[in-house]
């Protein structure tokens, strides 16, 4: 079927197998690869991208449900002069990631966290992170890093991206 | 890991879902949120040739007051539920369950319905569901049909839905009693209970404990008798059959039904 969603921003419009699902549609018609398949069981997160603003396990929606929807990937968060997402720079300064393949998930995850609930306590961190595993059992800095991006008010940088993305769909 | 081949197609209405079941038969299969469907047709375990997805009729996603009951549409997500304010004053049990079901991600996918549907003894809400007394309220070929919660869940991923009908509504009645509490215990966070208990007033159901979610019927006739609370949770396991599998035998699980009851009955009795 002829499947079109709105990645980052921009329409992507491909036809694939009804089977499809939104990672390998993100990965391999989008070509955004930093989005990854870990367990391909919706336990891990690795694959988090947010569908219309909402954080979502990608390896089980399928692209056709994506249809004419917005999807946000890590690609699509730094501005358009490079500047990263408040997140984004949190991570990097608060060194939440080791070997980095949860990192583009965890961040993900952090976004839709933090736009659901800008000043989280850091219980609420970790439990809003339920659904997000780190292999290298990195959750210390992790945690710290949305916490600290949580201060400098990453929330207002995500309503920024979902107007776009509000403003491109319709 | 990708569902062997099928075909998708998306219903505009409740009528066209229907329609398009009807015409597919006993190959097709109704698509929610897919959190319960999606990982099993992964696995090869479900290979339907036909999804009707539903995930698109916003007129069945609500959750309001109606007529003195709490009138939850089928596609409402647990994210939803969780959020709902009209839950959070009158029916804080649902919310509290829908709130502990899997992960953030799951919540924002996952519907009351599909749940309900899938009829899982190891997921939250069916065991909820049952102990609020609801009725589930289905549509299908020959008109819409009322099935109480307790005729409901028939079997192991078994539900009493015949083939050709959808879950619409869940209707649940305000609890009379204001006590209620939720409990289970999960290895990680995002697993199913190992075993689960919901408390509302002086109704008890058990999460995993059987073939389907199961009423503590020995627990709330004792209860009834003016039973201790302490000493009517001893009796939690009492005609129960838990499985075993590699979460916990049946005895770990029936001793974790009793501790989970005693929990469960304290904090219902100290919310009342």
């Amino acid at each position: 079927m002829k499947v079109s969603v709105t990645v980052n921003g921009s329409p992507v419009t491909a036809e694939v197998p009804d089977r499809t699902l939104l990672v390998h549609f993100v990965r391999e018609e989008a070509g955004l690869t930093a989005t990854n398949v870990g367990c391909d069981t919706s336990s891990c997160g690795a694959c988090t991208v947010l569908l219309d603003g909402q954080s979502v396990k990608s390896c089980t929606v399928l692209a056709a449900q994506a249809d004419g929807r917005a999807v946000t990937t890590v690609e699509g968060l730094a501005g358009p002069d490079g500047e990263l997402h408040p997140v984004q720079r949190a991570f990097r300064q608060e060194h939440g990631l080791q070997c980095g393949f949860c990192t583009p998930g965890m961040v993900m995850a952090a976004v839709s966290l933090l736009a659901e609930n800008p000043v989280p306590t850091e219980d609420e961190v970790r439990l809003g992170l339920e659904g997000n595993l780190c292999r290298c059992t990195g959750y210390h800095n992790i945690v710290r890093a949305i916490l600290a991006a949580s201060e400098e008010g990453a929330a207002g940088a995500l309503t920024a991206i979902g107007a776009v993305h509000e403003e491109q769909v319709s | 890991m990708i569902p062997a081949a099928f075909s998708y197609k998306r219903a505009g209405s409740v009528g066209e879902a229907l329609d398009l079941v009807a015409e597919h038969g006993e190959d097709a299969k109704f698509l929610a949120g897919g959190h319960s469907l999606l990982p099993l047709m992964k696995l090869r375990l479900a290979v339907p040739e036909v999804l009707v997805d539903i995930g698109r009729l916003g007129e069945l996603s609500y959750v309001r007051a109606d007529n003195g009951d709490i009138a939850v549409g089928a596609l409402t997500s647990y994210h939803d539920l969780a959020g709902s304010s009209l839950l959070a004053r009158e029916l804080p049990l649902l919310a509290c369950a829908a709130s502990q079901v899997g992960d953030p991600q799951v919540r924002h996918r996952g519907t009351i319905g599909g749940s309900l549907a899938h009829a899982d003894p190891a997921a939250d809400l069916p065991a909820v569901i049952l102990a609020l007394d609801a009725v589930l309220v289905a549509r299908g070929p020959s008109g819409v049909r009322e099935i109480a919660a307790a005729d409901f869940f028939v079997g192991l991923f078994e539900s009493a839905l015949e083939p050709g009908e959808l879950l619409t509504e869940i209707r649940i009645p305000r609890p009379a009693a204001a006590g209620w509490s939720f409990q289970k215990f999960t290895k990680r966070a995002i697993d199913w209970a190992i075993v689960g208990v919901a408390v509302t007033g002086s109704r008890v159901a058990l999460v995993n404990m059987g073939q389907q979610p199961v009423r503590a019927s020995a627990v709330e006739q004792a209860l009834a008798a003016g039973a201790a609370p302490r000493d009517a949770a001893a009796l939690a396991a009492d005609g129960t059959s838990p499985p075993d599998d590699l979460n916990g035998d049946a005895r770990y699980r029936a001793h974790l039904a009793r501790v989970l009851t005693a929990r469960a009955l304290a904090e219902a009795a100290a919310r009342g």
